[in-house]
C-alpha cells in the first residue's frame, strides 16, 4: 500500500485542503469501525503515539492512537492556517508541518516564486524530507493551490519545481482553482500564466477547478433540496456540498460548500487506492492511460452524484443516470464543453455496488455520442471500488483528457494579453529579484504551444478516419 | 505428476483462486456419477495435480501469488483460508506495495529484474515439493502492468530456470472497449515476448466470456467475479484427470505435456482457445439433459464456424469439399481452419462415443496427418455436477480475429507515437515496439495461411 502527501499552498489551497482531511477522517471513520489502524489509513494518516510527547515512533499497527494528516501546510500569511489550528482538526496536524509568514504575497506570483520560494528553500525541502520518510512508500504530492493568487500560484508552484528535483519518482498531480473572467484580483491572468508554465513543465497531471463550476453546482443541490420532492429526504451526509458529519459543526463558511467539492473529487480520486475492488485504478495508472502526451495532463473531472436520496432504493436505470450525468455539463468541475470537443482518454472510477456489466452497457450506450480521437477510439479506463462514499450507495468519477479545455487557456491566454500589451502592473514583477522580461515571454510561449498542441489535434476531428497501413511481411 | 500455478497480478490472482476453489469443489461433491473406484482415482489424481497435503489435511495450493500491490494478494490469501477446505501455502506469495501502473515496460524492465530472484525462489520451493514436476502453469492478463509484464518476465526466468519442463500459459484478452487504454500496446509486447518462452498459451476472452454469462447463463449484473467462475469452470474441465489412452489405464501422469504434444506440432504456432458445452446456471442443471452425439455435433459446428458459444452458432458453414486439396484462398469464407484439435469428454456413457466427425481431414491443415491432429481424452467421472460434459482445446484459427484486431488498433496508436514516452522512461523503446509488431504480424501471416 502506498502514502500520499498533501501539499497545500496559499489561502485557497489551505481552505480546499482543510475540508479535505476533515471529510477523508470521515470517510475513514464510517468505513473503519474497529479503531485499527489499517493500510486504508496509512495512505494519508500516521498513527503517532502521543504519550511521548508527540514526538513519539509512528504506530504501524494496532488500535488508532492520534491520527497525523500527511501534509505540509504552507501559507505566507497566518490567518487561515491559525483558524485550521484552533479548530476541530488542530490535533490531525503536526505543529512541524507548517510554514507561515506574516506579509502574504500581495496577489503577485513574482513574490511567492522568487522571494518567499528562495527564503524558505530550505525549510520546504526539508519539512519534505521528513513526511517522506514517514512513509513507507511514497507515491504521489498532492498539491493544492490557485493559480489567480500570489501565494498558492508563485510559491505553490516553485514546491512544484523543488518536488520534482527531490523527489523524481514520486507522482505530482496538482489540483489548480482557476481565476474566474470577474476575478477581483486584476493581476490574475499574469499570476495564471506564469503558474501554468511550471504546470505544463513538472506537474504530471493537473485537476483544473473553476470556481463559477463550483458555484453552479451549490446552487443547483440548494434547489433540489429545497424543490422537496414529497415523501422524499435527502441524506445530509450524502450531499457532495455538505460538511454533515464530520468534524467541522460549526456556521460553514460561504466557501466551504464549494471546497467540498474539491475535497470528495480528491477522496474519489483515491479511493482505488485505499480500498478494495474487484478492478483497481491506482494512482500512477490515471497517469499512464489519461497523459498521451507529456504536457498532455490536464484533465477535465466530474462527480456524480451530487446527492442521494435518503429512502429509495437504487434500480438499474438510477445507476444507468449516474453515467449519463457524469457527462452533462452540470456535474464537471470546469466550465467546458468536452461533448463537443475530442477526448483523448477518458477515466471513469466507479466506487460502490456496481458490476462490470452495469459499465460496459453504459460505455456502449454513452460512445457514440461522445468524440474519441482516431488512435484512441476506445480510449476508455475503468476501476471498480467496493468502498462507496459516505452516504452513498454508488459514485463515479469521470476523468476526462479532452481538448475542451483550450477555450478556457485562450481566454487566459488572452486576459494576459490584455494587460501584457499595456505592461499594467508590469513593474510590480519586475522589480523583484530574478524577474524578467523574459519570464513573462517565456510564460506566454508556453502557453501558446500547448494550445497549439491541442488545436493539431483538434484538427483530426471529423476528418476522415485513414488508419495507417499494416507491416506487411513476406509470407 | 504436479503442476506449479504461478498467479501474476490483479487478474491472475482472482482467476486464479476460482480455479482452485472450482477443482476442490469439484472433488469434494458427490456427483461422480462413477464408480467408487473410479472416483477416488480421480480425487487422488487431482490432489496429487494440484495440491499438497499439509498435516492439517486441508489440501494446499500448488501456486505462487505474484503482485506488486498488497490488496488483491491478501483479499485471495484470506478468501481461500476462510472456505475451509482448501487453501494457499501462507509464505508463497511475493508483493510490493506500489502496482506496476498498467505499464508493461515497469513490469518488464523495472519490477521483473528487481524482485527475480524473490519470486523464483518461491517457485524453486514450490517445484521442489513436487514428487515429480510436470510443468508450470502461469495466469495473467495481458491488459495490465504486472500480470503483462512482470508475467512476460518471468516466464522468460521460468523458461531459463527450467529448460526441459512445459509452460502453459493461461492468458486473459482484455474486453475490446478499454478496462485499460493502453491495453493493445500491453496486449502486443505480451503476446510476442511470451511467444519466445512459453509452450503455448491458452487463451480467454472478457467480450466472450461476458456473452456467456448473459447469454447462457442468465446473469443479470454481471461481475468480474460471475466471468472468472465459468473462466474457472472451462478452465477445470481440461485439466482434471482423464484417461488418455484407452480404458483400463489410469489417469494421464503428464497432463501439461500431453497436451503440448498433442497440439503444438509447430512453435510457430502456440495460440490455443478453448470451449466448454453445456453451460447453463447450476439451477438448470436437473432438468437438462444431454446426449453425446447431440453435444459433439454442436462441438465440431463451434470449431467449424468458430462459434464462442453454443448458441448463435452458424449452421451454414461448412468443410470445404473433401479430398480435394484446396490453396488456402479459395476455402470457404468463415470457415476455421485447424493444426490440431483435442477433445475431452467428462460423464456418464463416455466410452462408446463416436468422434469420428472430428477426424475429417477437410477440418485440418494438410501438412499433418489427420490421425495425429485429433486427439481425444476421456473420463467417466462426471465434472462439477454436469452429467455430461465436453471441451474443445483448438489450435486453429479461432483467435485470428481477435489477434488481427489487437495488433491494428495498437498499431494505429503506435502510429500517433501515442503514449510512448510513458514506455520509453522505463527501457522500452520504439524499435522493441516494432520488433513485437513484426513478430505477431508473422503469426497473424502464418494462422491466416494455413
Amino acid at each position: 500500500m502506498t502514502q500520499s502527501v498533501v501539499v497545500q499552498v496559499g489561502q485557497c489551497g489551505n481552505q480546499v485542503g482543510c475540508r479535505f482531511w476533515d471529510l477523508a477522517l470521515r470517510e475513514h471513520a464510517a468505513v473503519n469501525k474497529k479503531g485499527i489502524y489499517d493500510e486504508a489509513l496509512s495512505s494519508f494518516f500516521r498513527n503517532v503515539d502521543t504519550r511521548s510527547g508527540g514526538n513519539g515512533p509512528d504506530i504501524y499497527k494496532g488500535k488508532i492512537c492520534s491520527l497525523k494528516a500527511r501534509a505540509l501546510l504552507i501559507d505566507m500569511e497566518e490567518g487561515v492556517v491559525n483558524e485550521i489550528l484552533q479548530g476541530p482538526l488542530r490535533d490531525v496536524f503536526d505543529s512541524k508541518q507548517l510554514i507561515t509568514d506574516v506579509s502574504g504575497s500581495g496577489n503577485n506570483w513574482a513574490v511567492g516564486h522568487k522571494i518567499y520560494g528562495c527564503q524558505y528553500r530550505e525549510n520546504i525541502v526539508e519539512k519534505l524530507r521528513k513526511t517522506a520518510e514517514h512513509c513507507d512508500c511514497l507515491q504521489c504530492f498532492f498539491i493544492i493551490h490557485s493559480m489567480g493568487g500570489g501565494t498558492g500560484s508563485g510559491l505553490g508552484t516553485f514546491v512544484l519545481n523543488l518536488l520534482e528535483e527531490e523527489f523524481p519518482e514520486v507522482y505530482r498531480f496538482v489540483t489548480s482553482v482557476y481565476p474566474s473572467g470577474e476575478d477581483d484580483v486584476i493581476t490574475s491572468p499574469y499570476n495564471s500564466v506564469l503558474a501554468m508554465k511550471e504546470l505544463n513543465e513538472h506537474a504530471d497531471c493537473v485537476l483544473p477547478i473553476e470556481n463559477e463550476s463550483l458555484f453552479e453546482i451549490v446552487n443547483k443541490i440548494n434547489q433540489m433540496i429545497n424543490s422537496g420532492k414529497l415523501g422524499s429526504t435527502v441524506k445530509q451526509n450524502s450531499v457532495v456540498t455538505s460538511s454533515a458529519g464530520s468534524a467541522k459543526t460549526l456556521q460553514e463558511k460561504p466557501f466551504d460548500a464549494m471546497n467540498n467539492i474539491v475535497a470528495n473529487l480528491l477522496l474519489n480520486l483515491t479511493s482505488s487506492t485505499r480500498f478494495e475492488g474487484s478492478l483497481n485504478m491506482d494512482l500512477n495508472e490515471i497517469s499512464m492511460n489519461l497523459v498521451p502526451f507529456p504536457r498532455l495532463h490536464y484533465l477535465v473531472s466530474s462527480l456524480t452524484p451530487l446527492c442521494t436520496l435518503a429512502d429509495v432504493n437504487v434500480p438499474s436505470r438510477r445507476l444507468d443516470q449516474m453515467f449519463s450525468d457524469a457527462f452533462s455539463r452540470d456535474h464537471q468541475l470546469i466550465q467546458a464543453d468536452p461533448k463537443h470537443s475530442l477526448y483523448l482518454a477518458c477515466a471513469l472510477l466507479v466506487r460502490g455496488n456496481v458490476q462490470v456489466s452495469d459499465l460496459r452497457r453504459n460505455i456502449e450506450r454513452l460512445k457514440p455520442s461522445l468524440h474519441f480521437v482516431s488512435w484512441n477510439q476506445e480510449g476508455w479506463k475503468t476501476g471498480l471500488c467496493s468502498v462507496p462514499p459516505v452516504g452513498h450507495s454508488h459514485s463515479l468519477l469521470a476523468l476526462a483528457n479532452n481538448t475542451c479545455v483550450k477555450p478556457t487557456f485562450i481566454e487566459l491566454k488572452d486576459r494576459f494579453m490584455k494587460l501584457y500589451k499595456k505592461k499594467a502592473h508590469l513593474h510590480h514583477y519586475l522589480q523583484i529579484d530574478g524577474m524578467e522580461q523574459s519570464c513573462f515571454s517565456e510564460a506566454i510561449s508556453s502557453l501558446s504551444d500547448l494550445i497549439e498542441e491541442y488545436n493539431e489535434l483538434d484538427a483530426t476531428k471529423g476528418g476522415p478516419r485513414i488508419d495507417p497501413s499494416r507491416l506487411k511481411i513476406a509470407v | 505428476m504436479s503442476i506449479v500455478t504461478v498467479q501474476l497480478g490483479q487478474c491472475g490472482n482472482q482467476i486464479g483462486h476460482e480455479v482452485f476453489s472450482a477443482l476442490c469443489s469439484d472433488i469434494r461433491g458427490t456427483h461422480g456419477l462413477c464408480s467408487k473406484k473410479e472416483n477416488e482415482s480421480y480425487c487422488d489424481s487431482c490432489k496429487e495435480r494440484f495440491f499438497c497435503e499439509e498435516e492439517s489435511g486441508v489440501p494446499v495450493a500448488r501456486a505462487v501469488l505474484v503482485d506488486m500491490e498488497p490488496k488483491v494478494i491478501s483479499q485471495t490469501l484470506s478468501m481461500a483460508a476462510r472456505s475451509g477446505h482448501w487453501k494457499y501455502n501462507s509464505h508463497s506469495h511475493f508483493c510490493q506495495k506500489q502496482g506496476s501502473g498498467n505499464n508493461w515496460a515497469n513490469g518488464y524492465s523495472v519490477h521483473g529484474p528487481r524482485h527475480k530472484e524473490a519470486i523464483m525462489n518461491l517457485v524453486q520451493k514450490e517445484a521442489e515439493k513436487c514428487d515429480r514436476l510436470g510443468g508450470f502453469f502461469t495466469m495473467m492478463s495481458m491488459a495490465g502492468g504486472t500480470g503483462s509484464g512482470l508475467g512476460a518476465f518471468v516466464t522468460q526466468c521460468l523458461r531459463d530456470a527450467f529448460p526441459t519442463s512445459f509452460i502453459l500459459n493461461h492468458v486473459i484478452w482484455p474486453y475490446g472497449t478499454g478496462e485499460v487504454i493502453v491495453q493493445n500496446y500491453n496486449s502486443v509486447l505480451t503476446l510476442s515476448h511470451l511467444y519466445q518462452s512459453s509452450d503455448a498459451l491458452l487463451v480467454h476472452e472478457n467480450d466472450v466470456i461476458h456473452k456467456i454469462c448473459a447469454q447462457l447463463m442468465n446473469i443479470k449484473q454481471i461481475s468480474f467475479r460471475d466471468v472468472n467462475q465459468v473462466i474457472a469452470h472451462q478452465l477445470g474441465s481440461v485439466f482434471q484427470p482423464t484417461h488418455t489412452v484407452g480404458e483400463g489405464s489410469g489417469y494421464s501422469r503428464n497432463p501439461l505435456g500431453d497436451l503440448m504434444e498433442t497440439l503444438v506440432p509447430h512453435p510457430e504456432f502456440k495460440l490455443l482457445g478453448l470451449r466448454n458445452i453445456p453451460q447453463m446456471p447450476e439451477n438448470s442443471l436437473a432438468y437438462s439433459t444431454f446426449s453425446w452425439p447431440g453435444l459433439i455435433k454442436h462441438l465440431r459446428q463451434m470449431l467449424i464456424a468458430n462459434a464462442k458459444m453454443e448458441e448463435g452458432i452458424d449452421w451454414q458453414v461448412r468443410p470445404p469439399q473433401h479430398g480435394s486439396s484446396i490453396p488456402s484462398t479459395n476455402k470457404p469464407l468463415h470457415f476455421n481452419t485447424s493444426i490440431a484439435n483435442l477433445v475431452i469428454l467428462r460423464g456418464k456413457d463416455v466410452h462408446g462415443v463416436d468422434l469420428g466427425s472430428f477426424q475429417d481431414p477437410s477440418l485440418y491443415t494438410s501438412w499433418l496427418n489427420p490421425r495425429d491432429a485429433f486427439s481425444a481424452w476421456k473420463t467417466p467421472r462426471a465434472f462439477n455436477k454436469y452429467e455430461k460434459s465436453a471441451s474443445l482445446v483448438s489450435n486453429s484459427q479461432f483467435l485470428l480475429k481477435p489477434l488481427d484486431s489487437i495488433v491494428g488498433k495498437a498499431w494505429n496508436m503506435f502510429a500517433s507515437k501515442a503514449y510512448l514516452h510513458q514506455y520509453t522512461k522505463f527501457g522500452i523503446q520504439e524499435e522493441d515496439f516494432l520488433d513485437c509488431f513484426t513478430t505477431l504480424e508473422q503469426v497473424i501471416s502464418s494462422y491466416t495461411n494455413l
